[in-house]
């Protein structure tokens, strides 16, 4: 059985009764881990306290944050500053030199484009190279996609298209996320299978995107973050005086 | 000699503040499917609301084997009935309404 990931639910922090009920909500439609995005200024206390609701429904957490960066010196100086206290760090690209740093950095887990201008969709043939070779991963919003209408929908799944053929094409990674604010955006994954279906992905392919892509991405960066991380493919295994013999 | 057109039967829940009567369902997921797939696709999907019980917000759905994941992203893409935000999770898709009633729990 799959392990499905909704990466992006977007509750408000201080309202912790919609919070409890996106969570639960999320995890009875089968999602077993939950990134929730949190503000750069939150506390321990709030992450535990998050921590406990995802637990209470079996669910785990998983910090995230979005990156908004109007500069690539900006966005540089925000990944050294945040890298190291979130599990998965999102980069909102709204031009295209920010898009083209996020890409080649090998810090930046997502890559997500405004769904409200078409204009402002960067992911191009040499976007798509960049973030091969980086790892990083096109995150799908569903949030827009379903809450929108008419003309902005059909631009909205034309450029998808498009941006999905590419991705296909330089085998990166798409990540499909919800993106929801409240329980009303919130769906199950073979839903967004079937929704991703009018965008030319695959079912497969859909469902690819809602658990292991995003699975890969938070295990990935859940090691680098661990104490016992060195380097990619070193970690330790024990320390020398845990072993008395040795 | 033409095939028997295979159905397919789709248990629903609908979340929403306020109660939402069978016939407003009806028309939204019609509407819903009109707008995404316009007036030859629909008319591909044999669509019917075949039951729909208001008070515990759930129903079940027929349409052609065809056109399964249609109506399903259509259902998706419904966020609002009478300007009134809500939501409509597929429970499960199956062949038979026998195999349904087993199967989902309503």
């Amino acid at each position: 059985m799959k392990k499905f990931v909704d990466l992006h639910l977007q509750p408000s922090i201080k309202d912790l009764t919609q919070m409890k009920k996106m969570v639960s909500l999320a995890s009875e439609l089968g999602y077993r881990m939950i990134g929730i995005t949190l503000p750069p200024n939150v506390t321990r206390d709030t992450v535990k306290q998050l921590q406990s609701i995802c637990n209470n429904v079996k669910t785990d957490l998983i910090t995230r944050m979005d990156l908004s960066p109007k500069t690539p010196r900006e966005l540089l100086h925000k990944l050294s500053r945040f890298r190291r206290k979130f599990e998965v760090i999102s980069v909102i690209c709204t031009s295209k030199a920010v898009a083209r740093q996020a890409a080649k950095d090998r810090r930046v887990d997502l890559l997500s484009f405004p769904a409200t201008s078409p204009r402002k969709r960067f992911f191009d043939h040499a976007e798509a190279e960049l973030a091969s070779k980086a790892f990083s991963s096109l995150e799908i919003d569903m949030a827009p996609l379903i809450s929108s209408k008419s003309f902005s929908r059909i631009r909205l799944l034309s450029s998808l298209r498009k941006e999905v053929r590419i991705a296909r094409k330089f085998s990166v990674p798409i990540t499909i996320s919800s993106g929801a604010t409240n329980i009303h955006l919130i769906r199950g994954p073979y839903d967004y299978a079937a929704v991703a279906s009018l965008f030319d992905m695959a079912t497969p392919l859909a469902l690819r995107a809602l658990s292991e892509t995003p699975l890969t991405i938070v295990q990935r960066n859940r090691e680098k973050l661990s104490p016992n991380f060195v380097a990619p493919g070193i970690r330790l295994v024990r320390r020398k005086n845990c072993c008395p013999d040795a | 000699m033409s095939r028997r057109v295979r159905k397919r039967y789709l248990a629903f829940r609908v979340v929403s503040d306020q109660s939402i009567s069978k016939r407003d369902v009806a028309d939204a997921v019609w509407n819903a499917v009109l707008r995404l797939f316009g007036e030859y696709g629909t008319s591909q999907t044999n669509l019917a609301l075949i039951e729909y019980d208001q008070e515990k917000s759930w129903g079940i759905i027929r349409c052609s084997h065809r056109a399964v994941e249609m109506v399903r992203a259509s259902i998706t893409s419904l966020t609002e009935i009478n300007e009134k935000p809500v939501a409509i999770h597929v429970l499960g898709v199956y062949g038979t309404l026998k195999a349904l009633r087993r199967k989902v729990s309503l």
